[in-house]
């Protein structure tokens, strides 16, 4: 291809449209004079927040669309939404209860529900901060497309992963149930609970969207932050119980009885698992509600600003 | 349809999106042209050998223009020359490197596809579709009978209760473009949607982009079908390698264009 001549280019640029007083105005006094905005400029922060607040119904109409389409595929369809969190509590009960007969001193009816409480509690943050992190990176089509505030798609997503977790919570029932725990009044203290960790994991899953959609290697490296985080948690033994036995430092069994993943697991497990076997095995840590609440407002709040500050750049490849 | 045009930009010119030297640069990693191996990704990193893994991708070098309301602009070029990035950079999806773009309200690109998903029934994308394009749920009820007639799908069958990876491709874009254009719009970009469908589809959604046009204040259009913009636009922007290479009344760019890619 070669270019078109000099005199064509001139001759075309100036438009056959009559001339006006807006003839070779800079462009920036020109947009100014027509009340006309930068495309694509970050809104201040309270636009923003109301902004996306206006894209609610769009925010909860994806999650149920893409945990729908999990499993559409599949022949028992959303049967799967039960079976899979109940397969995965009866793997336990096989292994840790009927196989290894291991109960921690709690005896199995109590361990089994502490350990599936832990796991389903834990897999909520773990999962939304996976999804969290592919979430721009793993829509940049949806991002180069259309125009909503970017947020929705980590909120989505971490939405996505409450609702999966309230198909779990039923398992967990069932399991409680069958294990003889009778439903008590402080069964109501779980939706606090997971309102508080709901808010957490959507602060984390916004951070680390805006850390994955500049370095997408993130998503390789975190399965393994989270494994470590994991077993810090206490998701499979009691976390105090297990450090005093190594001898730790005191330091140590409160940096770690403070991480957000073990406030949430056994603020749960010591409103959920009450029979007298349990009490001395769920060892709230001091301010436990302090902690929750606090960790809540720190990623909620902050990793929304964080998110915030880089609007304007998702979609950069 | 022309004159009409006319007659509205002589009245008074209202400039509705102004491009102002807009650069826009894409990074694309693992794009290198090295050896694909670990072993030598990992030596490009020990030795910190420049932009390891990224590669730079300036796609559209310094364009302006003004765009008045009324007007119906069409983007021609060769394949890779830039037309879809520009576009995306108007609608502020693709934030520009160097330069700026002023736009008049919220410009959108008429593109859902993104947003839908295969596994789900056409019923569910019309609605997960118009939500994503900021309609209210009262919105897209009010409209979802007219969106479902306009895409012709239920026309052999009851096919919009089927998930859309049953669905021809050409059902499928039909589908799509319908939920795109069921929203009204003050900038309305459209990339190559005229040509999916069948021939009447293709009439038909032809009659709805002159009627968005009608309300919308500014039109582009992206396409590769000549005569789609000789029926459609009064202006027309050349580019070429990510460079506007011409600016001016369709029929004398087109020709212009048509010379060029004849030889």
């Amino acid at each position: 291809m070669s270019t078109v001549s000099e005199t064509t280019h001139d001759s075309a640029v100036a438009m056959s449209a009559p001339p006006s007083a807006d003839d070779g105005m800079p462009a920036a006094d020109l947009a100014r004079k027509y009340g006309l905005a930068v495309s694509g400029a970050r809104p201040s922060l309270p636009e923003y927040a109301r902004q996306l607040w206006a894209r609610r119904h769009f925010i909860v109409a994806f999650s149920r669309a893409k945990l729908t389409a999990q499993y559409s595929q599949a022949k028992l369809g959303q049967v799967w939404q039960v079976a899979t969190p109940l397969l995965n509590a009866s793997v336990y009960y096989l292994i840790f209860g009927v196989l290894m007969q291991q109960s921690k001193g709690m005896g199995i009816g109590t361990y089994i529900p502490f350990l599936v409480t832990g796991v389903f509690v834990f897999t909520f943050t773990q999962s939304s901060a996976m999804a969290g992190v592919r979430s721009i990176s793993g829509n940049l089509g949806l991002v180069r497309a259309l125009h909503f505030p970017r947020a929705a798609l980590p909120v989505s997503f971490a939405l996505q992963q409450l609702q999966q977790l309230l198909y779990s919570m039923l398992v967990l029932f069932i399991f409680l149930l069958g294990f003889g725990h009778t439903p008590q009044p402080s069964w109501l203290l779980i939706v606090p609970v997971l309102t508080l960790q709901f808010v957490f994991n959507t602060g984390l899953a916004m951070i680390l969207a805006r850390l994955g959609s500049k370095t997408p290697d993130l998503a390789q490296l975190l399965p393994f932050i989270m494994r470590t985080w994991m077993y810090s948690s206490g998701v499979m033994y009691n976390l105090v119980e297990a450090l005093k036995k190594a001898h730790s430092p005191h330091w140590l069994t409160t940096m770690l009885s403070a991480n957000p993943a073990a406030v949430y697991i056994d603020l749960m497990r010591s409103a959920l698992i009450t029979s007298h076997k349990a009490t001395k095995h769920i060892i709230l840590p001091p301010h436990v509600w302090a902690l929750a609440v606090g960790w809540a407002l720190l990623l909620g709040i902050g990793g929304f600003v964080y998110f915030w500050k880089a609007e304007e750049q998702y979609g950069r490849g | 349809m022309a004159e009409q045009n006319i007659i509205d930009t002589t009245s008074e010119r209202i400039p509705t999106v102004i491009a102002d030297d807009v650069h826009i640069v894409y990074r694309v990693y693992g794009g290198n042209t090295g050896r694909g191996s670990a072993t030598a990704a990992l030596n490009r990193i020990v030795r910190r050998k420049p932009g390891a893994g990224v590669r730079e991708v300036h796609a559209v070098k310094g364009v302006s223009f003004t765009a008045y309301r009324g007007q119906a602009i069409g983007l021609i070029g060769s394949n890779g020359s830039g037309k879809s990035t520009l576009l995306k950079a108007i609608a502020g999806l693709l934030p520009a490197e160097r330069g700026k773009v002023y736009t008049d309200g919220q410009p959108s690109l008429l593109g859902v596809n993104a947003a839908l998903m295969n596994d789900l029934t056409g019923e569910k994308n019309v609605m997960l579709g118009g939500l994503a394009m900021g309609m209210s749920r009262e919105q897209i009820r009010e409209r979802y009978q007219s969106i479902v007639d306009f895409s012709g799908i239920n026309e052999k069958g009851d096919f919009i209760t089927l998930p859309m990876r049953t669905y021809s491709s050409g059902m499928a874009a039909r589908l799509r473009f319908s939920i795109a254009a069921a929203k009204d719009h003050d900038v309305l970009m459209i990339d190559e949607a005229l040509a999916t469908g069948d021939r009447a589809f293709q009439k038909r959604s032809e009659a709805r982009i002159r009627e968005l046009r009608k309300e919308a204040g500014t039109v582009f259009l992206v396409s590769h079908n000549n005569k789609s913009i000789r029926d459609t636009c009064d202006r027309v922007l050349w580019l070429e390698r990510g460079e506007l290479l011409m600016d001016g009344p369709t029929d004398e760019v087109v020709r212009a264009y048509e010379k060029e890619t004849a030889r």
